[in-house]
């Protein structure tokens, strides 16, 4: 393979977005896990967990997907990123379908794609210093060939993330959360990627730091010109970040559209009951709020319900909903629902 | 079962500390603290990890875990009672028959090799002395009671064949099994999702009000505190820093750290700002705290005093709002109304 990538930082500035450069092109990415038969000699089962999910993601922009667990927004993430490679379905990235790329000729586009986790814990190597795991990708992508090129480059990017130089001979245990999860985002940086996968970057965080990380993050997007797929469960700290969001449900995504339309004028009944579901730090406003508690639970991804997958905890459901798959179709310019009544 | 018109003190803790003995030195993890509940109340613990929220409800249960940790002095009254000078065998007899306890991590308190209907009953017989067959019974209409469906059937089930939120439910009749007075929820909602999360909250306050349970809900999610408790205290390094009623004390926050917390969320109410307000520097480190105002080295409102000198919680309102800060009142000033 002999595809060359541009310059990380060539364009620059925030919220590329209106150069509409598709820089991330996913169609219909299908991802079944098979289940069971194991030790216990359970029937076997196919987990749908990502049923035919389509979305671009221009560069510089921010794309929020959010859903509660099980939905298939991490097995999203981990596609695109080809750390699961897709069922089916086409993961166009800086024009090239990684899905049909052998594992040696993705190599090189994992310099471009990078994640950040939500457990800057368990996702860092307690044994390395924070020098040590900073240098590392510099030396296995051969970006920084010399030792004190790569000393120099790991104070700049600790410098970047809100670090000082001399966290660099630190452990692990010996920084707090949201000095790890600046540590881990530093790393993701080092190789200068052209697009970040936030897999619940902020989740495991307290509140007080949560806004300094998400602060970091949206600077880095305006100095780097970088492009965010933000995964979440807070809908909140979604719409904060985001430009454009998707919500998923059992393996599909069954709306997106822009941010000031999904919060403003939500279509899909899932997206109004999650959005009803979040409380609101007031009580005042909280207590005039009409509570309309969705019922039920999520149904096994083994065994999806037909027609609409979220008919059965639908309210506005009907007949039809029970038979029909809803296609995911425009409704108004720029904002697409998965529901019949939408 | 009747909710109490005359408003008592069910629980009143004074003054409590409780420390752990580490090899970094002693950690003050719990550091002289005071609050109480009157019955039928739901009152909220908020903090961030670390403040002391957890081992507040560990120490009231007796259950912080030796040698390391210690209660080493204060007070806890239940009912009049000082549960500090109890022997072990009567503090048995308070854990699940007097005070209930719910726990953010179902699957780890659940025991996995009993069926749930043994785990209901088991404390039936234990502490109510039902026969077999009512608490049977008993455990049937538990479970009914926490909206799981078809109860009779779930009895003879394990706790991995039910789901995040069905254990949580599970969790919830076991703490109402014997009618305690009291309950301590710890996160009870953290892990799980957004949708089954108000479910479980709602399904909580619900049989709060019916049964008259007093509650003590702890969490960091402010906007849970918003929807169900009726007084607040904010906790930040071991201590409580701020408290008043939830109205009184989300309108008008009278500690720096309050304020910063409201604020550093981005919320679904208000129009998106265009940037966060964080709160600057790190979470305290309990080993070494400043001998001042542990929050004063993070604070927009630092003077002189606050290096050296604790704040002690002083009134800052009528409806018993107090704040444990040297410049509330130049809080008051600049940040009224809060929002």
């Amino acid at each position: 393979m002999s595809l060359r990538t541009e310059g990380a930082t060539a364009t620059s500035g925030p919220r590329m977005s209106e150069t509409g450069e598709v820089l991330l092109d996913v169609r219909n990415l299908v991802k079944h896990f098979t289940v069971g038969g194991g030790m216990f000699g359970g029937r076997g089962g196919t987990v749908r967990a990502v049923d035919g999910v389509s979305f671009t993601l221009e560069r510089g922009e921010t794309l929020g997907l959010v859903g509660e667990s099980g939905c298939g927004k991490t097995t999203t993430g981990r596609c695109i990123l080809q750390l699961e490679r897709p069922t089916s379905g086409q993961v166009i990235f800086e024009g090239q379908d990684l899905a049909l790329l052998s594992d040696a000729d993705v190599r090189p586009f994992r310099r471009r794609m990078q994640v950040i986790f939500q457990d800057p814990y368990a996702s860092l190597n307690p044994r390395m210093t924070v020098g040590q795991i900073l240098a590392e990708p510099l030396a296995v992508h051969g970006l920084v060939r010399d030792r004190d090129g790569r000393r120099t480059r790991v104070r700049e990017l600790l410098t970047r993330v809100g670090l000082l130089p001399q966290h660099a001979d630190r452990y692990p245990h010996q920084m707090s959360g949201g000095q790890r999860q600046r540590v881990g985002i530093a790393r993701a940086l080092a190789v200068e990627p052209a697009l970040i996968v936030c897999d619940e970057p902020v989740s495991a965080l307290d509140v007080s730091i949560q806004a300094q990380i998400i602060n970091l993050l949206e600077d880095l997007q305006a100095e780097l010109g970088l492009t965010y797929l933000f995964i979440a469960h807070d809908l909140a700290v979604v719409r904060h970040i985001s430009d454009r969001v998707a919500v998923m449900y059992l393996g599909k995504i069954v709306e997106i559209t822009d941010r000031l339309q999904l919060y403003e004028n939500p279509l899909h009944p899932y997206t109004k009951a999650l959005l009803a579901a979040v409380p609101i730090p007031d009580p005042v406003l909280e207590a005039e709020r009409p509570r309309t508690v969705l019922m039920g639970e999520v149904p096994s991804p083994l065994n999806p319900p037909p027609g609409c997958v979220f008919h059965p905890r639908c309210p506005i459901a009907i007949d039809r909903c029970r038979g029909e798959v809803p296609p995911l179709r425009e409704v108004t310019a720029g904002h697409r629902a998965a529901c019949l009544l939408a | 079962m009747l909710h109490s018109a005359t408003v008592a003190k069910l629980l009143e803790v004074k003054d409590l500390q409780t420390h752990f003995l580490t090899r970094g030195g002693v950690i003050r993890a719990v550091d002289g603290v005071s609050w109480d509940i009157d019955e039928g109340e739901t009152v909220a613990l908020v903090g961030e990890s670390g403040c002391g929220k957890s081992v507040t409800a560990l120490s009231i249960m007796r259950l912080v875990s030796l040698p390391a940790g210690r209660i080493v002095g204060g007070h806890i009254y239940f009912k009049g009672r000082d549960l500090l000078t109890l022997g072990e065998e009567e503090m048995r007899r308070v854990r699940g028959r007097e005070i209930g306890m719910i726990f953010q991590e179902p699957m780890t308190s659940l025991n996995p090799v009993l069926t749930i209907g043994r785990q209901l009953t088991e404390g039936l017989e234990i502490h109510l002395g039902m026969s077999q067959a009512d608490a049977h019974r008993r455990a049937v209409e538990l479970l009914g009671m926490v909206g799981i469906p078809d109860p009779a059937r779930r009895l003879p089930q394990y706790p991995h064949q039910f789901s995040g939120g069905m254990r949580q439910r599970m969790m919830i009749a076991m703490a109402l099994a014997c009618d305690p007075p009291l309950i301590l929820a710890d996160e009870p909602t953290t892990a799980l999702d957004v949708t089954i999360q108000a479910q479980i909250l709602e399904l909580m306050k619900g049989l709060a009000r019916r049964l008259g349970v007093a509650m003590l809900i702890i969490t960091h999610n402010l906007g849970v505190v918003a929807r169900y408790a009726d007084r607040v205290n904010v906790m930040y390094a071991g201590r409580i820093i701020e408290r008043g009623t939830a109205r009184e004390l989300y309108g008008r926050p009278r500690h720096p750290y309050t304020l910063g917390l409201l604020r550093s969320v981005p919320r679904l109410d208000e129009p998106r700002r265009a940037r966060l307000a964080p709160i600057d520097g790190q979470p305290p480190d309990l080993a070494r705290l400043p001998p001042g105002c542990a929050f004063a080295p993070r604070c927009a409102f630092r003077v002189d005093r606050c290096a050296h000198e604790a704040p002690p919680l002083e009134a800052v309102g009528d409806t018993g709002h107090v704040s444990a800060c040297w410049e509330s009142a130049r809080l008051q000033r600049e940040y009224e109304p809060a929002h």
